[in-house]
Protein backbone atom coordinates (compact mmCIF):
# COMPACT_ATOMS: atom_id res chain seq x y z
CA UNK A 1 0.00 0.00 0.00
CA UNK A 2 1.45 3.38 -0.87
CA UNK A 3 0.62 4.51 2.66
CA UNK A 4 2.94 2.13 4.05
CA UNK A 5 5.26 2.18 1.10
CA UNK A 6 7.26 4.24 3.51
CA UNK A 7 7.16 2.47 6.91
CA UNK A 8 10.67 2.27 8.07
CA UNK A 9 10.05 -1.48 9.65
CA UNK A 10 10.87 -4.41 7.28
CA UNK A 11 13.48 -1.92 5.62
CA UNK A 12 15.49 -1.68 8.82
CA UNK A 13 16.36 -4.96 9.81
CA UNK A 14 17.69 -5.62 5.73
CA UNK A 15 19.69 -2.17 5.35
CA UNK A 16 23.35 -3.42 5.66
CA UNK A 17 25.53 -0.96 7.77
CA UNK A 18 27.65 0.46 4.76
CA UNK A 19 29.48 3.86 4.74
CA UNK A 20 27.20 6.50 5.81
CA UNK A 21 29.19 8.99 3.51
CA UNK A 22 27.22 7.59 0.90
CA UNK A 23 24.18 7.49 2.07
CA UNK A 24 23.94 11.41 2.47
CA UNK A 25 25.59 12.01 -0.88
CA UNK A 26 22.32 10.47 -2.06
CA UNK A 27 19.98 11.70 0.53
CA UNK A 28 21.09 15.08 0.18
CA UNK A 29 20.26 16.28 -3.05
CA UNK A 30 16.84 15.51 -2.74
CA UNK A 31 16.28 15.88 0.74
CA UNK A 32 17.49 20.10 0.57
CA UNK A 33 14.92 19.88 -2.47
CA UNK A 34 11.99 18.87 -0.51
CA UNK A 35 12.81 20.88 2.58
CA UNK A 36 13.24 24.54 0.53
CA UNK A 37 10.29 23.75 -1.80
CA UNK A 38 8.17 21.61 0.80
CA UNK A 39 8.78 22.52 4.17
CA UNK A 40 10.20 26.43 3.74
CA UNK A 41 6.84 26.55 1.71
CA UNK A 42 4.46 25.29 5.19
CA UNK A 43 6.27 27.55 6.92
CA UNK A 44 5.67 30.78 4.96
CA UNK A 45 1.92 29.84 4.78
CA UNK A 46 1.94 30.09 8.30
CA UNK A 47 3.76 33.35 8.86
CA UNK A 48 1.76 34.67 5.79
CA UNK A 49 -1.52 33.96 7.20
CA UNK A 50 -0.48 35.93 10.88
CA UNK A 51 0.59 39.16 8.59
CA UNK A 52 -1.41 42.65 8.70
CA UNK A 53 -2.00 45.06 5.56
CA UNK A 54 1.02 47.78 5.76
CA UNK A 55 -1.07 50.95 6.76
CA UNK A 56 -1.07 52.99 4.05
CA UNK A 57 0.18 50.42 1.52
CA UNK A 58 -1.18 49.07 -1.81
CA UNK A 59 -3.50 46.26 -2.36
CA UNK A 60 -1.76 42.49 -1.54
CA UNK A 61 0.94 44.15 0.33
CA UNK A 62 1.37 42.91 3.88
CA UNK A 63 3.62 43.31 6.62
CA UNK A 64 4.93 40.37 9.36
CA UNK A 65 2.64 40.54 12.42
CA UNK A 66 1.16 38.21 14.63
CA UNK A 67 -2.34 38.77 13.62
CA UNK A 68 -4.38 35.66 14.76
CA UNK A 69 -7.39 37.34 14.17
CA UNK A 70 -7.20 36.49 10.49
CA UNK A 71 -8.09 32.75 11.74
CA UNK A 72 -11.29 34.06 13.15
CA UNK A 73 -12.21 36.36 10.25
CA UNK A 74 -11.93 33.60 7.90
CA UNK A 75 -13.68 31.13 9.70
CA UNK A 76 -16.70 34.12 10.50
CA UNK A 77 -16.47 34.78 6.45
CA UNK A 78 -16.16 31.39 5.06
CA UNK A 79 -17.33 28.78 7.51
CA UNK A 80 -19.80 28.02 5.09
CA UNK A 81 -17.43 27.14 2.78
CA UNK A 82 -14.96 25.37 5.14
CA UNK A 83 -18.50 22.99 6.54
CA UNK A 84 -18.95 22.54 2.17
CA UNK A 85 -15.92 21.44 1.44
CA UNK A 86 -16.02 18.44 4.19
CA UNK A 87 -19.65 17.92 3.55
CA UNK A 88 -18.82 17.14 -0.62
CA UNK A 89 -15.87 15.44 0.24
CA UNK A 90 -17.04 12.83 2.72
CA UNK A 91 -20.47 12.51 0.68
CA UNK A 92 -18.12 11.96 -2.52
CA UNK A 93 -15.77 9.46 -0.59
CA UNK A 94 -18.44 7.47 0.48
CA UNK A 95 -20.30 7.05 -3.25
CA UNK A 96 -17.17 6.12 -4.33
CA UNK A 97 -16.79 3.55 -1.62
CA UNK A 98 -20.13 1.98 -3.14
CA UNK A 99 -19.34 2.21 -6.55
CA UNK A 100 -15.71 1.00 -6.06
CA UNK A 101 -16.24 -2.10 -4.03
CA UNK A 102 -18.17 -4.39 -6.24
CA UNK A 103 -15.90 -3.03 -9.29
CA UNK A 104 -13.17 -4.16 -7.38
CA UNK A 105 -14.10 -7.18 -6.41
CA UNK A 106 -15.14 -8.29 -9.83
CA UNK A 107 -11.93 -7.37 -10.87
CA UNK A 108 -9.53 -9.14 -8.12
CA UNK A 109 -11.31 -11.68 -7.19
CA UNK A 110 -13.96 -13.17 -9.52
CA UNK A 111 -11.88 -12.12 -12.36
CA UNK A 112 -8.88 -14.40 -11.25
CA UNK A 113 -9.50 -17.06 -13.63
CA UNK A 114 -8.69 -14.69 -16.72
CA UNK A 115 -5.54 -12.79 -16.06
CA UNK A 116 -6.17 -11.27 -19.54
CA UNK A 117 -9.92 -9.79 -18.39
CA UNK A 118 -8.34 -8.43 -15.69
CA UNK A 119 -5.64 -6.95 -16.78
CA UNK A 120 -7.81 -5.22 -19.60
CA UNK A 121 -9.96 -3.64 -17.24
CA UNK A 122 -7.56 -2.67 -14.41
CA UNK A 123 -6.43 -0.41 -17.86
CA UNK A 124 -9.78 0.75 -18.50
CA UNK A 125 -10.25 1.56 -14.64
CA UNK A 126 -6.67 3.75 -14.76
CA UNK A 127 -7.65 4.98 -18.74
CA UNK A 128 -9.29 8.39 -17.30
CA UNK A 129 -5.91 9.43 -15.70
CA UNK A 130 -4.63 9.29 -19.04
CA UNK A 131 -7.09 12.30 -20.62
CA UNK A 132 -7.36 15.93 -18.71
CA UNK A 133 -9.12 16.54 -15.58
CA UNK A 134 -10.66 19.62 -16.63
CA UNK A 135 -11.82 18.32 -20.12
CA UNK A 136 -13.55 14.61 -18.35
CA UNK A 137 -15.22 17.70 -15.94
CA UNK A 138 -16.05 19.39 -18.66
CA UNK A 139 -17.22 17.20 -20.60
CA UNK A 140 -19.85 16.07 -17.54
CA UNK A 141 -21.10 19.86 -18.15
CA UNK A 142 -21.59 19.44 -21.31
CA UNK A 143 -23.25 15.83 -20.99
CA UNK A 144 -25.52 16.63 -18.08
CA UNK A 145 -26.37 20.40 -19.48
CA UNK A 146 -30.10 21.35 -19.27
CA UNK A 147 -30.39 20.98 -23.37
CA UNK A 148 -28.66 17.07 -23.13
CA UNK A 149 -30.73 14.14 -23.93
CA UNK A 150 -30.29 12.71 -20.22
CA UNK A 151 -31.40 15.47 -18.38
CA UNK A 152 -34.37 16.42 -21.18
CA UNK A 153 -35.44 12.45 -21.14
CA UNK A 154 -35.43 12.77 -16.87
CA UNK A 155 -37.77 15.72 -17.73
CA UNK A 156 -39.96 14.38 -20.29
CA UNK A 157 -40.39 11.32 -17.96
CA UNK A 158 -41.40 13.62 -15.62
CA UNK A 159 -38.46 12.33 -13.18
CA UNK A 160 -37.38 16.31 -12.76
CA UNK A 161 -38.96 19.29 -12.76
CA UNK A 162 -39.75 21.12 -15.94
CA UNK A 163 -37.24 24.19 -14.67
CA UNK A 164 -35.02 22.59 -12.29
CA UNK A 165 -31.17 22.09 -13.44
CA UNK A 166 -28.82 19.75 -12.44
CA UNK A 167 -24.98 21.18 -13.36
CA UNK A 168 -25.00 24.34 -10.72
CA UNK A 169 -26.19 22.78 -8.06
CA UNK A 170 -24.39 20.96 -5.05
CA UNK A 171 -25.64 17.26 -6.93
CA UNK A 172 -23.35 17.88 -9.65
CA UNK A 173 -20.36 18.80 -7.78
CA UNK A 174 -20.84 15.60 -5.63
CA UNK A 175 -21.20 13.80 -8.91
CA UNK A 176 -18.30 15.25 -10.33
CA UNK A 177 -16.10 14.73 -7.09
CA UNK A 178 -17.19 11.21 -6.98
CA UNK A 179 -16.86 10.54 -10.85
CA UNK A 180 -12.91 12.01 -11.01
CA UNK A 181 -11.98 10.56 -7.72
CA UNK A 182 -13.35 6.86 -8.45
CA UNK A 183 -10.31 5.58 -9.54
CA UNK A 184 -8.62 5.99 -6.17
CA UNK A 185 -10.80 4.25 -4.64
CA UNK A 186 -11.06 0.83 -7.50
CA UNK A 187 -6.84 0.94 -7.43
CA UNK A 188 -6.54 0.52 -3.88
CA UNK A 189 -9.15 -1.76 -2.76
CA UNK A 190 -8.41 -3.92 -6.05
CA UNK A 191 -4.86 -4.24 -4.85
CA UNK A 192 -6.11 -5.70 -1.18
CA UNK A 193 -8.90 -7.70 -2.82
CA UNK A 194 -6.64 -9.24 -5.34
CA UNK A 195 -4.71 -10.69 -2.59
CA UNK A 196 -8.03 -12.15 -0.56
CA UNK A 197 -7.58 -15.59 0.19
CA UNK A 198 -10.81 -17.39 -1.12
CA UNK A 199 -10.46 -19.90 1.25
CA UNK A 200 -11.50 -18.26 4.17
CA UNK A 201 -14.82 -17.06 2.15
CA UNK A 202 -15.65 -20.99 1.44
CA UNK A 203 -14.74 -21.74 5.18
CA UNK A 204 -17.49 -19.04 6.07
CA UNK A 205 -19.82 -20.55 3.87
CA UNK A 206 -18.65 -24.39 5.20
CA UNK A 207 -19.53 -22.89 8.47
CA UNK A 208 -23.32 -22.20 7.70
CA UNK A 209 -22.84 -18.41 7.12
CA UNK A 210 -25.09 -16.37 5.04
CA UNK A 211 -23.04 -14.86 1.87
CA UNK A 212 -24.27 -11.60 3.30
CA UNK A 213 -22.34 -12.42 6.53
CA UNK A 214 -19.67 -13.91 5.46
CA UNK A 215 -18.90 -10.61 2.94
CA UNK A 216 -19.49 -8.39 6.22
CA UNK A 217 -17.38 -10.67 8.73
CA UNK A 218 -14.98 -11.86 6.37
CA UNK A 219 -14.29 -10.08 3.30
CA UNK A 220 -14.77 -6.42 4.45
CA UNK A 221 -12.31 -6.95 7.60
CA UNK A 222 -9.70 -8.32 5.26
CA UNK A 223 -9.80 -5.34 2.89
CA UNK A 224 -9.57 -2.67 5.36
CA UNK A 225 -5.91 -1.62 4.46
CA UNK A 226 -7.60 -0.90 0.90
CA UNK A 227 -10.47 0.70 2.33
CA UNK A 228 -8.78 2.95 4.23
CA UNK A 229 -5.76 3.59 1.63
CA UNK A 230 -8.67 4.41 -1.09
CA UNK A 231 -11.00 6.66 1.72
CA UNK A 232 -7.75 8.74 2.23
CA UNK A 233 -6.79 9.11 -1.23
CA UNK A 234 -10.48 10.36 -2.23
CA UNK A 235 -11.49 12.18 0.57
CA UNK A 236 -8.04 14.38 0.60
CA UNK A 237 -7.94 15.49 -2.98
CA UNK A 238 -11.97 15.97 -2.71
CA UNK A 239 -11.88 18.25 0.06
CA UNK A 240 -9.19 20.48 -1.44
CA UNK A 241 -10.43 20.25 -4.96
CA UNK A 242 -11.87 23.83 -6.41
CA UNK A 243 -12.47 22.44 -10.27
CA UNK A 244 -15.33 20.48 -9.82
CA UNK A 245 -17.08 23.30 -7.46
CA UNK A 246 -16.39 26.45 -10.31
CA UNK A 247 -18.94 28.08 -11.64
CA UNK A 248 -17.32 27.24 -15.46
CA UNK A 249 -17.30 23.66 -14.49
CA UNK A 250 -20.24 21.71 -12.63
CA UNK A 251 -20.80 24.29 -9.77
CA UNK A 252 -22.61 27.17 -9.07
CA UNK A 253 -22.84 30.68 -7.04
CA UNK A 254 -23.89 28.47 -4.48
CA UNK A 255 -21.09 25.40 -4.54
CA UNK A 256 -18.05 27.34 -3.61
CA UNK A 257 -15.52 25.22 -1.99
CA UNK A 258 -12.66 26.21 0.67
CA UNK A 259 -9.96 25.20 -2.66
CA UNK A 260 -12.40 27.75 -4.62
CA UNK A 261 -11.89 30.93 -1.75
CA UNK A 262 -8.12 29.96 -1.22
CA UNK A 263 -7.44 30.74 -5.22
CA UNK A 264 -9.77 33.90 -5.18
CA UNK A 265 -8.56 35.38 -2.02
CA UNK A 266 -4.46 34.39 -3.09
CA UNK A 267 -4.72 35.43 -6.77
CA UNK A 268 -7.67 37.61 -7.82
CA UNK A 269 -7.89 39.71 -4.50
CA UNK A 270 -4.66 39.01 -3.15
CA UNK A 271 -5.42 38.54 0.37
CA UNK A 272 -2.63 36.61 0.91
CA UNK A 273 -3.70 36.07 4.93
CA UNK A 274 -6.49 35.54 4.33
CA UNK A 275 -5.46 32.47 1.65
CA UNK A 276 -2.87 31.46 3.66
CA UNK A 277 -5.01 30.97 7.24
CA UNK A 278 -7.83 29.24 4.85
CA UNK A 279 -5.15 26.65 3.47
CA UNK A 280 -3.68 26.23 7.32
CA UNK A 281 -7.45 25.01 8.68
CA UNK A 282 -7.62 22.61 5.57
CA UNK A 283 -4.57 20.92 6.22
CA UNK A 284 -5.10 21.06 10.39
CA UNK A 285 -8.78 19.91 9.71
CA UNK A 286 -7.70 17.21 7.20
CA UNK A 287 -4.89 15.69 9.43
CA UNK A 288 -7.22 15.55 12.71
CA UNK A 289 -9.95 13.76 10.35
CA UNK A 290 -7.39 11.70 9.10
CA UNK A 291 -5.74 10.72 12.48
CA UNK A 292 -8.88 9.92 13.72
CA UNK A 293 -10.30 7.73 10.99
CA UNK A 294 -6.83 5.69 10.89
CA UNK A 295 -6.83 5.44 14.61
CA UNK A 296 -11.01 4.04 14.25
CA UNK A 297 -10.60 1.26 11.83
CA UNK A 298 -7.60 -0.37 13.44
CA UNK A 299 -4.90 0.47 10.89
CA UNK A 300 -2.41 2.63 12.21
CA UNK A 301 0.45 0.89 10.55
CA UNK A 302 -0.88 2.23 7.45
CA UNK A 303 0.82 5.29 8.28
CA UNK B 1 -3.29 12.99 -13.58
CA UNK B 2 -3.33 14.93 -10.15
CA UNK B 3 -1.10 13.51 -7.44
CA UNK B 4 -3.70 11.46 -6.12
CA UNK B 5 -3.73 9.39 -9.44
CA UNK B 6 -0.60 9.31 -8.98
CA UNK B 7 -0.47 7.56 -5.69
CA UNK B 8 -3.20 4.86 -6.68
CA UNK B 9 -1.08 4.08 -9.53
CA UNK B 10 1.65 3.42 -7.52
CA UNK B 11 -0.17 1.67 -4.96
CA UNK B 12 -1.87 -0.50 -7.85
CA UNK B 13 1.72 -1.01 -8.58
CA UNK B 14 4.19 -1.40 -5.90
CA UNK B 15 1.52 -4.21 -4.61
CA UNK B 16 3.23 -7.98 -5.48
CA UNK B 17 0.56 -9.57 -7.47
CA UNK B 18 -0.27 -12.90 -6.27
CA UNK B 19 -0.90 -15.97 -8.84
CA UNK B 20 -4.42 -16.65 -9.73
CA UNK B 21 -6.31 -18.94 -8.00
CA UNK B 22 -9.55 -20.13 -8.90
CA UNK B 23 -12.12 -17.79 -8.01
CA UNK B 24 -15.10 -17.87 -5.72
CA UNK B 25 -18.46 -18.57 -6.32
CA UNK B 26 -21.21 -15.69 -6.70
CA UNK B 27 -23.62 -15.68 -4.23
CA UNK B 28 -25.62 -12.59 -6.17
CA UNK B 29 -26.67 -14.28 -8.63
CA UNK B 30 -23.65 -15.53 -11.55
CA UNK B 31 -24.61 -12.57 -13.83
CA UNK B 32 -24.94 -9.48 -11.79
CA UNK B 33 -21.72 -8.77 -10.68
CA UNK B 34 -20.09 -9.01 -14.17
CA UNK B 35 -22.80 -6.98 -15.57
CA UNK B 36 -22.13 -4.46 -12.90
CA UNK B 37 -18.37 -4.38 -13.20
CA UNK B 38 -19.06 -3.95 -17.08
CA UNK B 39 -21.87 -0.88 -16.76
CA UNK B 40 -19.46 0.85 -14.27
CA UNK B 41 -16.37 0.53 -16.91
CA UNK B 42 -18.61 1.94 -19.27
CA UNK B 43 -19.43 4.98 -16.56
CA UNK B 44 -15.62 6.03 -16.23
CA UNK B 45 -15.35 5.60 -20.02
CA UNK B 46 -18.05 7.94 -21.41
CA UNK B 47 -16.15 11.47 -20.56
CA UNK B 48 -13.11 10.07 -22.73
CA UNK B 49 -15.41 9.04 -25.48
CA UNK B 50 -17.20 12.38 -25.33
CA UNK B 51 -13.82 13.94 -25.83
CA UNK B 52 -12.29 11.82 -28.71
CA UNK B 53 -16.06 12.42 -30.83
CA UNK B 54 -15.93 16.38 -30.20
CA UNK B 55 -12.33 16.06 -31.77
CA UNK B 56 -14.07 15.50 -34.78
CA UNK B 57 -16.81 18.51 -34.49
CA UNK B 58 -16.59 21.12 -37.31
CA UNK B 59 -16.89 23.62 -34.62
CA UNK B 60 -17.10 27.11 -35.71
CA UNK B 61 -15.80 28.69 -31.54
CA UNK B 62 -16.86 26.88 -28.76
CA UNK B 63 -17.36 23.08 -29.08
CA UNK B 64 -20.72 22.14 -27.37
CA UNK B 65 -23.18 21.63 -30.39
CA UNK B 66 -22.51 19.10 -32.89
CA UNK B 67 -22.07 20.41 -36.45
CA UNK B 68 -20.74 17.63 -38.53
CA UNK B 69 -18.03 15.38 -38.93
CA UNK B 70 -14.72 16.55 -40.11
CA UNK B 71 -10.65 16.13 -39.73
CA UNK B 72 -9.98 19.26 -39.89
CA UNK B 73 -8.91 19.85 -36.42
CA UNK B 74 -6.75 16.66 -36.37
CA UNK B 75 -4.82 17.88 -39.62
CA UNK B 76 -4.50 21.90 -38.35
CA UNK B 77 -4.37 21.61 -34.64
CA UNK B 78 -1.70 24.16 -34.82
CA UNK B 79 -4.48 26.92 -35.99
CA UNK B 80 -5.46 27.59 -32.77
CA UNK B 81 -2.14 28.74 -31.98
CA UNK B 82 -2.89 29.48 -28.02
CA UNK B 83 -3.29 25.96 -27.82
CA UNK B 84 -0.28 24.66 -29.62
CA UNK B 85 1.86 27.05 -27.54
CA UNK B 86 0.40 25.63 -23.81
CA UNK B 87 0.72 22.40 -24.80
CA UNK B 88 4.66 22.73 -25.88
CA UNK B 89 4.87 24.86 -22.52
CA UNK B 90 3.36 21.50 -21.02
CA UNK B 91 5.62 18.92 -22.84
CA UNK B 92 9.09 21.25 -21.80
CA UNK B 93 7.99 21.79 -18.13
CA UNK B 94 6.99 17.63 -17.54
CA UNK B 95 10.31 17.17 -19.40
CA UNK B 96 12.51 18.85 -17.45
CA UNK B 97 10.58 18.01 -14.35
CA UNK B 98 10.53 14.77 -14.58
CA UNK B 99 14.17 14.66 -15.53
CA UNK B 100 14.90 16.54 -12.42
CA UNK B 101 12.38 14.24 -9.93
CA UNK B 102 13.75 11.21 -11.57
CA UNK B 103 17.10 11.65 -10.65
CA UNK B 104 16.75 12.74 -7.29
CA UNK B 105 13.84 10.71 -6.45
CA UNK B 106 15.92 7.08 -7.70
CA UNK B 107 19.15 8.33 -5.35
CA UNK B 108 16.90 8.71 -2.35
CA UNK B 109 15.35 5.16 -3.06
CA UNK B 110 18.29 3.46 -3.46
CA UNK B 111 19.75 5.07 -0.11
CA UNK B 112 16.68 4.24 1.96
CA UNK B 113 16.90 0.90 0.89
CA UNK B 114 20.51 0.38 0.46
CA UNK B 115 22.11 2.16 3.82
CA UNK B 116 21.22 2.77 7.42
CA UNK B 117 21.29 6.13 8.14
CA UNK B 118 19.71 8.39 11.15
CA UNK B 119 16.75 10.28 10.52
CA UNK B 120 15.45 7.37 8.91
CA UNK B 121 11.48 8.08 9.84
CA UNK B 122 11.99 12.25 9.91
CA UNK B 123 13.06 11.62 6.27
CA UNK B 124 9.91 9.15 5.85
CA UNK B 125 7.73 11.80 6.85
CA UNK B 126 9.29 14.62 5.15
CA UNK B 127 8.73 11.60 1.79
CA UNK B 128 5.23 11.33 2.96
CA UNK B 129 4.02 14.25 3.69
CA UNK B 130 3.36 15.84 0.39
CA UNK B 131 1.53 13.39 -1.22
CA UNK B 132 -1.10 13.66 1.79
CA UNK B 133 -1.50 17.70 1.28
CA UNK B 134 -4.25 18.92 -0.58
CA UNK B 135 -2.78 20.26 -4.16
CA UNK B 136 -4.09 23.55 -3.57
CA UNK B 137 -1.49 24.45 -0.19
CA UNK B 138 1.22 23.22 -2.20
CA UNK B 139 0.27 25.34 -4.91
CA UNK B 140 -0.14 28.57 -2.03
CA UNK B 141 2.09 27.53 0.20
CA UNK B 142 5.21 27.55 -3.35
CA UNK B 143 3.55 30.58 -4.07
CA UNK B 144 3.70 32.43 -0.56
CA UNK B 145 7.34 31.52 -0.88
CA UNK B 146 8.18 32.96 -4.25
CA UNK B 147 6.22 35.97 -3.12
CA UNK B 148 8.21 36.84 -0.51
CA UNK B 149 11.54 35.90 -2.09
CA UNK B 150 10.53 38.10 -4.55
CA UNK B 151 10.88 35.49 -7.59
CA UNK B 152 8.88 36.25 -10.39
CA UNK B 153 6.69 33.28 -11.83
CA UNK B 154 7.18 31.57 -14.83
CA UNK B 155 7.99 28.43 -16.62
CA UNK B 156 10.84 28.10 -13.89
CA UNK B 157 8.61 28.61 -11.08
CA UNK B 158 5.87 25.87 -12.72
CA UNK B 159 9.33 23.57 -13.20
CA UNK B 160 10.51 23.90 -9.44
CA UNK B 161 7.06 23.20 -8.05
CA UNK B 162 5.91 19.99 -10.94
CA UNK B 163 9.79 18.63 -9.78
CA UNK B 164 9.00 19.09 -5.95
CA UNK B 165 5.68 16.84 -6.06
CA UNK B 166 7.20 14.46 -8.33
CA UNK B 167 9.79 13.37 -6.61
CA UNK B 168 7.79 11.45 -3.42
CA UNK B 169 6.15 9.42 -6.18
CA UNK B 170 9.16 8.33 -7.73
CA UNK B 171 11.05 7.36 -4.47
CA UNK B 172 7.69 5.12 -3.94
CA UNK B 173 8.01 3.53 -7.54
CA UNK B 174 12.00 3.24 -7.64
CA UNK B 175 12.15 1.85 -3.80
CA UNK B 176 9.39 -1.15 -4.64
CA UNK B 177 11.95 -2.13 -7.91
CA UNK B 178 15.28 -1.62 -5.33
CA UNK B 179 13.76 -3.62 -2.47
CA UNK B 180 13.20 -6.87 -4.92
CA UNK B 181 16.70 -6.55 -6.07
CA UNK B 182 19.01 -9.83 -5.17
CA UNK B 183 22.16 -8.20 -3.04
CA UNK B 184 23.98 -11.17 -4.54
CA UNK B 185 24.29 -9.77 -8.45
CA UNK B 186 26.08 -6.80 -7.60
CA UNK B 187 28.24 -9.27 -4.70
CA UNK B 188 28.91 -11.31 -7.74
CA UNK B 189 29.79 -8.40 -9.67
CA UNK B 190 32.46 -7.55 -6.79
CA UNK B 191 33.74 -10.37 -6.29
CA UNK B 192 34.93 -10.59 -9.81
CA UNK B 193 37.01 -7.23 -9.19
CA UNK B 194 34.24 -5.14 -10.47
CA UNK B 195 34.58 -1.29 -9.53
CA UNK B 196 32.01 0.43 -7.61
CA UNK B 197 31.14 2.29 -10.73
CA UNK B 198 31.29 -0.79 -12.95
CA UNK B 199 28.79 -2.61 -10.34
CA UNK B 200 26.70 0.32 -10.00
CA UNK B 201 26.55 1.35 -14.09
CA UNK B 202 26.47 -2.46 -15.29
CA UNK B 203 24.43 -4.62 -12.97
CA UNK B 204 22.53 -2.26 -10.45
CA UNK B 205 21.26 0.34 -13.12
CA UNK B 206 20.19 -1.93 -15.44
CA UNK B 207 18.21 -3.90 -12.98
CA UNK B 208 16.36 -0.92 -11.52
CA UNK B 209 15.43 0.33 -15.23
CA UNK B 210 12.21 -0.59 -15.56
CA UNK B 211 11.45 0.62 -12.42
CA UNK B 212 12.83 4.08 -13.06
CA UNK B 213 11.34 4.17 -16.29
CA UNK B 214 7.79 3.79 -14.55
CA UNK B 215 8.69 6.51 -12.26
CA UNK B 216 9.39 8.59 -14.84
CA UNK B 217 6.40 7.93 -17.02
CA UNK B 218 4.33 8.45 -13.68
CA UNK B 219 6.06 11.79 -13.35
CA UNK B 220 5.43 13.09 -16.93
CA UNK B 221 1.79 12.01 -16.18
CA UNK B 222 1.39 13.78 -13.07
CA UNK B 223 2.82 17.22 -14.66
CA UNK B 224 1.14 17.10 -17.85
CA UNK B 225 -2.32 17.52 -16.27
CA UNK B 226 -1.28 18.76 -12.94
CA UNK B 227 -3.88 22.64 -13.21
CA UNK B 228 -3.95 23.30 -9.13
CA UNK B 229 -0.45 23.65 -8.22
CA UNK B 230 0.41 24.71 -11.69
CA UNK B 231 -2.35 27.89 -11.72
CA UNK B 232 -0.89 28.77 -8.17
CA UNK B 233 2.40 29.56 -9.59
CA UNK B 234 2.08 30.17 -13.29
CA UNK B 235 2.31 33.97 -13.52
CA UNK B 236 0.86 34.60 -17.49
CA UNK B 237 2.99 31.34 -18.49
CA UNK B 238 0.25 28.81 -20.32
CA UNK B 239 0.17 25.49 -19.70
CA UNK B 240 -2.04 22.77 -21.82
CA UNK B 241 -4.68 22.32 -18.29
CA UNK B 242 -4.38 26.11 -17.83
CA UNK B 243 -5.37 26.93 -21.24
CA UNK B 244 -8.47 24.95 -21.07
CA UNK B 245 -9.11 26.00 -17.62
CA UNK B 246 -9.36 29.90 -18.69
CA UNK B 247 -10.95 28.60 -22.04
CA UNK B 248 -13.76 26.95 -20.14
CA UNK B 249 -15.47 30.43 -19.13
CA UNK B 250 -16.08 30.95 -23.29
CA UNK B 251 -16.13 27.44 -24.60
CA UNK B 252 -12.89 25.06 -25.84
CA UNK B 253 -11.62 25.34 -29.71
CA UNK B 254 -11.79 21.52 -30.69
CA UNK B 255 -8.53 21.76 -31.20
CA UNK B 256 -8.04 21.21 -27.29
CA UNK B 257 -9.93 17.73 -27.91
CA UNK B 258 -7.54 16.90 -30.17
CA UNK B 259 -4.29 17.34 -28.59
CA UNK B 260 -5.77 15.32 -25.39
CA UNK B 261 -7.59 12.21 -27.22
CA UNK B 262 -3.75 12.18 -29.39
CA UNK B 263 -2.07 11.72 -25.87
CA UNK B 264 -4.26 9.36 -24.48
CA UNK B 265 -4.30 7.56 -27.67
CA UNK B 266 -0.32 7.72 -26.69
CA UNK B 267 -0.34 7.15 -23.53
CA UNK B 268 -3.03 3.26 -24.01
CA UNK B 269 -0.87 2.07 -26.33
CA UNK B 270 2.60 2.51 -24.45
CA UNK B 271 0.82 0.65 -21.62
CA UNK B 272 -0.73 -1.76 -23.87
CA UNK B 273 2.77 -2.22 -25.09
CA UNK B 274 4.28 -2.58 -21.80
CA UNK B 275 1.73 -5.06 -20.68
CA UNK B 276 2.09 -7.07 -23.61
CA UNK B 277 5.43 -7.35 -23.44
CA UNK B 278 5.96 -8.31 -19.89
CA UNK B 279 3.23 -11.57 -20.22
CA UNK B 280 5.87 -12.87 -22.86
CA UNK B 281 8.28 -12.25 -21.08
CA UNK B 282 6.59 -14.13 -18.44
CA UNK B 283 5.84 -16.48 -20.68
CA UNK B 284 9.38 -16.94 -22.18
CA UNK B 285 10.67 -17.34 -18.36
CA UNK B 286 7.93 -19.83 -17.64
CA UNK B 287 8.85 -22.14 -20.97
CA UNK B 288 12.90 -21.76 -20.32
CA UNK B 289 12.15 -22.22 -16.58
CA UNK B 290 9.95 -25.87 -17.23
Amino acid sequence: MAFSAFATGTAKEQAPRRKSRIALLLLLPGILYLMLFFLVPLVSLVITSFQQPIPFGDIGEYQTAFKWENYVDVVNTYGEHIFRSFGYAILATIFALLFSYPLAYFIGVTARRWPLVQNLMLVLVIAPFFISFLLRTLAWKSLLSDESFVISGLKALSLMAPDAHFTGTPAAVIFGLTYNFIPFMTLPLYSTLERLDTRLLEAGSDLYSKPSMTFFKVTVPLSMSGIVSGVLLTFIPAAGDYINASRDFLGGTGTQMIGNVIESNFLVTLNYPAAAALSIILMAVILVMVTVYVKRSGTEDLL
Amino acid sequence: MTLQEGLAVTDAVTTPRQSPRRGVRLGLGNWLLPLYAILALVFLLIPIAYTFVFSFNNSVKSNIVWRGFTFDKWLNVCDQIDVCVAFGNSLIIGVTATIAATVLGTMIAIALVRYRFRFRSAISLLLFLPMATPEVVLGAGLASEFLGAGVEKGLGTIIIAHTMFCVSFVVVTVKARVSTLDPALEEAGRDLYGSPNQVFWRITFPLLLPGIIAAALLSFALSFDDFIITNFNAGTTSTFPKYIYISAARGIPAEANVIASAVFILAIVLVLISQISSAMKRKKLAANGG
